[in-house]
Formats: structure tokens, sequence, C-alpha cells
């Protein structure tokens, strides 16, 4: 790590609030450097709580993390709050809207709010958001609050960063065959029917409960709306084997379902009531080890698919650019898959060299 | 390393500082920020200015524009540029104001530390030129 850099996570770790947004730009921005100062800020995470806040666009995601957050404060805890929004797929740009909500804090240092584009990606967060997470954490942030791009079904990236995921269904969302849906709804740690005022709401909250109770009877474990089946979440969308342990299926978590009218701040209170039963719940079951351990196993995979990347990229420059090779398999010359091995060959040869027996990360 | 492609997009706040309820201006400006590929986070109306201030710092902005029609600028610009001192942030934001500033409250602004004051009639096209040559290299 540079001086630069040094000097800014000392100012970071000292509460400065500008050296905590400087140092959120470099990861988004990945500037040079910037690996080296969150694997030094690792160092001082563990103490915040993570939630994440996921629901349909105009669901009142923000206004909810606004009323939370005047909440946790009122309560004396810090806050820090990651709002993401979509980026253009066609410029890049974006118009990060979320921190209009957000007006109950403003003026309290210690809510600390940032907008963040999505730059690109799908998942309802950007790259950069649990890195971002981290920065909070180190900066002594008591609660740390993600709220996601306006999610429609399939948006689950959430539970990879967030401990606690709240997912919020406005009434009106659609029949109890929406509910029986993979997806979203499999991922809720905590349901929050929003807009509970509306007509209708008591109808949604009866369609979720029946789901929660199909997922839960019906010998469905592994599916159906259990919030600590989130790993198995991971499992099915991804290619890790880390083991999941059923041994808390018994006494199992079963996701409540809180009624709130965010722009009243009605219902705030229980909801956080049940965030915290909820995080008691990961810490006494164990599943918050566990959750902990798959989350890094997972930021691991992640840095050195990247990393392996970069040098794949690397070889294809010397091999002449993707252009010329797909320019090559365009003539009939040649196919994608035997240049994708000839490529590999060297890199292949090095790792054998080594007597590395572990198989190819990508 | 080669993974490490860095990945800048300019951000920019748009403030709507004051009494000032007249966001059209406002609007327009985000949307072809946006579209021009920039990064823009709107404050909503009628700001003070600590909010501004502490938008501008949390945000790590590399650009705040100010709409101001209210012909307050006099008093809330000066408001604005302290706060950013405060936090050490004045040096390396640019600063633009625009809206209805009158020619003589021009230089008075600028010696306040604003780049740039753009008044009725600036083409946007203008604007977002004067963002990708001024932006702060960081």
């Amino acid at each position: 790590m540079n001086a630069d850099d040094e000097a800014l996570l000392e100012d970071l770790l000292a509460g400065e609030h500008r050296a905590l947004a400087r140092v959120i730009s470099k990861i988004e921005n990945r500037s040079p450097g910037y690996r080296d100062l969150v694997s030094a800020l690792y160092a001082h995470t563990g103490d915040a709580d993570v939630v994440g806040i996921t629901g349909s666009p105009g669901a009142g995601k923000s206004t909810l993390v606004d009323k939370l957050a005047e909440t946790y404060r009122d309560r004396g805890e810090t806050v820090g709050v990651i709002a993401i929004d979509p980026s253009s797929p066609f410029t890049g740009g974006a118009v990060l809207g979320d921190r209009i909500r957000m007006a109950s804090t403003v003026g309290d240092m210690d809510v600390f709010v940032r907008s963040m584009s999505a730059r690109g990606t799908l998942g309802g967060l950007s790259t950069a958001t649990a890195d971002a997470v981290k920065a909070m954490d180190a900066f002594g942030k008591d609660k740390i609050i993600i709220e996601t791009v306006g999610a429609g079904q399939n948006e689950i990236d959430i539970v990879r960063t967030a401990d606690t995921v709240a997912v919020l269904v406005p009434p009106g969302s659609g029949d109890d065959i929406q509910t029986l849906k993979a997806g979203i709804l499999e991922i809720a740690d905590v349901f929050v029917v929003n807009k509970a005022d509306r007509d209708g709401a008591d109808r949604t909250v009866q369609e979720l409960q029946e789901m929660i109770h199909l997922g839960d009877g019906g010998g469905l474990s592994g599916s159906g709306g259990g919030g600590h089946h989130s790993q198995e979440v991971i499992d099915a969308h991804d290619d890790w084997d880390g083991e999941t342990e059923d041994a808390d299926e018994e006494s199992g978590w079963k996701p409540p379902i809180v009624e709130t009218v965010a722009t009243k701040g009605t219902g705030v209170e229980t909801f956080i009531d049940e965030l915290a039963a909820h995080r008691t719940y990961l810490v006494d079951s164990g599943t918050h080890a566990q959750q902990v351990r798959q989350r890094y196993a997972e930021e691991i995979r992640t840095l050195l698919r990247e990393d392996v990347h970069g040098m794949l990229e690397d070889e294809l420059e010397a091999a002449g650019g993707i252009d010329d090779l797909a320019d090559d398999v365009r003539r009939g010359e040649t196919d994608p898959y035997s240049i994708a091995t000839e490529l590999l060959e060297p890199i292949e040869a090095c790792v054998g060299e080594l007597e590395v027996d572990r198989e190819r990360d990508d | 390393m080669s993974s490490e492609q860095e990945q800048e997009s300019i951000r920019c706040l748009v403030a709507k500082v004051g009494l000032d309820g007249h966001d059209r201006g406002a609007h327009v400006i985000a949307r072809a920020f946006r579209d021009a590929g920039f990064e823009v986070i709107y404050s909503g109306l009628h700001k003070a200015p600590e909010e501004i201030v502490q938008a501008a710092v949390q945000e790590d902005v590399d650009v705040l524009g100010i709409s101001i029609l209210s012909g307050a600028h006099d008093t809330l610009v000066p408001k604005i540029m302290d706060g950013l001192e405060e936090y050490g942030a004045k040096d390396d934001t640019l600063v633009l104001v625009g809206g209805v500033i009158p020619d003589e409250d021009r230089d008075e602004l600028m010696d306040e530390g604003v780049s740039a004051v753009f008044g009725p009639g600036t083409s946007i096209e203008e604007t977002i030129e004067f963002v990708r040559e001024n932006a702060p290299e960081r």
C-alpha cells in the first residue's frame, strides 16, 4: 500500500467521513491499489449488522430505509446506507434518486448514505457493494443497510452480502401463483408488506402466510419460503460445493410478515424487532458462522476468478487479440473450443509443473 | 495487476438549494448528464446548504451543480463552499452554478470558488463538455 492509501486508511479508521467516501470511490473505480486497501480493512470488520432491503421498483424501499435509519439513530446506533440504482446499458450513466427519500436523517453525519450505480451488474447489487460494506464496517457503523436495485423475480445477489434480507411485497403484487415461483420470495428472512393501508394488503399477507406454511409443512425442505434456506438458494445458483448443515432444520427460522406504512413510519418498530430477532437466531443457531464462512468462500472464489480472468486476457492479447481469433472462427478455420484449449495449454502446463493438483477455477 | 482495470465514472450531484421550487432545469440537466454517461445524484427540492454539503461529501462527487433561480445565490453558495472547505472537499470538487444569475454577481461567485456559471440559453452540450474537460483528476 502506498503512503497516500495508508493515510486514507488511517483517516477512515479515525472516523473521517471524507476518507470513508474516498475509500468507497476507490473501491467503485477499482483504482490502483484498491485491493490492498480492502485487504487492510478486513482486520477492522465484523462488528456491523448488515441488513438487505429488496423489492420491486416503487415498493417503498428507500422510504422504509429512511425510517429504519431514523429509528436506529433514535436508539443511539450509527448507520451506513448503500443504495443501488440501475445504470444505463447504453451510456453507463445513471440517475441515483434514492437519497431524495432519505430526508429524515438529513444533517446527521452519523447516517452515511452512499448512492451507487449498478455499473452493469444484473443481480441487484454492484460488484463494489460487498467491499463498500467492509469499508463502512471498518469505519465503525453499527448497522449497515443495503438497498438493492428495484428487483423483479430473480435479483438475489443480496443474500451473498447481507446477514438478514427483508423483501418488500406491496399489496396487489399478483395472485397466489406468484408466491409459488422460485426466486426472490425464497430469500426473505423477513417479509414486509409495505403500503399496508392500501386495499389488498390483507390478502397479500394471507398469500404470503400460505406460502410460508406450504414450504414449512409439506416436507418441501429446501424449497418454499424459508429464510434459512438462503444458502441453499446460493448453492442452487452457483457451483460451489460447500456443505449445507441441516442441523437447525427442525428449529429453523420461519420468516415473519410485517405490515408497514413507511411514509408514516407505521410498523417500523416491529420491523426492527423482527430484524433483531433474526440476528439473534443467526447467532444462537450457529447459522451466522456458516453464513460468514460461505460468504468468504465466495469472495475468495470471485477474486480468483477475476485474477485468472486477467491472466487469460493477457494470454489472449499475446495470441493476437480476441477479434482476430473470432474472425478465424468466422472464416471456418477453427472453432471456439479449439482456441480455448490452445490458450489454456501454457497455463495448464505451468500449473502441472508446480505439481499443484487443483483443478482450474474457471 | 492486469485485472485491476479502472472503471471510473464522473459522479455529479445536481442540487436544488433554498426556497426555490423550479426543478425542470435540474431534471433536464440530470437526464442529460445521465445520457452523457455520468452518474447523477439528484438532491431533490428545498435543500439546506448543509444538506448539500453532506450529500457532496458522502457521495464523493467530482462535480456539484447547484441550480438556483430564486436570487438567493449570494447567501447560499458561500455557505455551501464553506461547508465543503470544512470537510476538505472544496479543492477537488468542480462547483457549477446554473440558473438566473445577474452578470454583476458572477465574479463574486467565481471568487468563492465556483468554476463556472451557466445562465439561461446555455446549451446542454456546452455544459457537458465543460464537465468532461474540467472534472478533477483524482
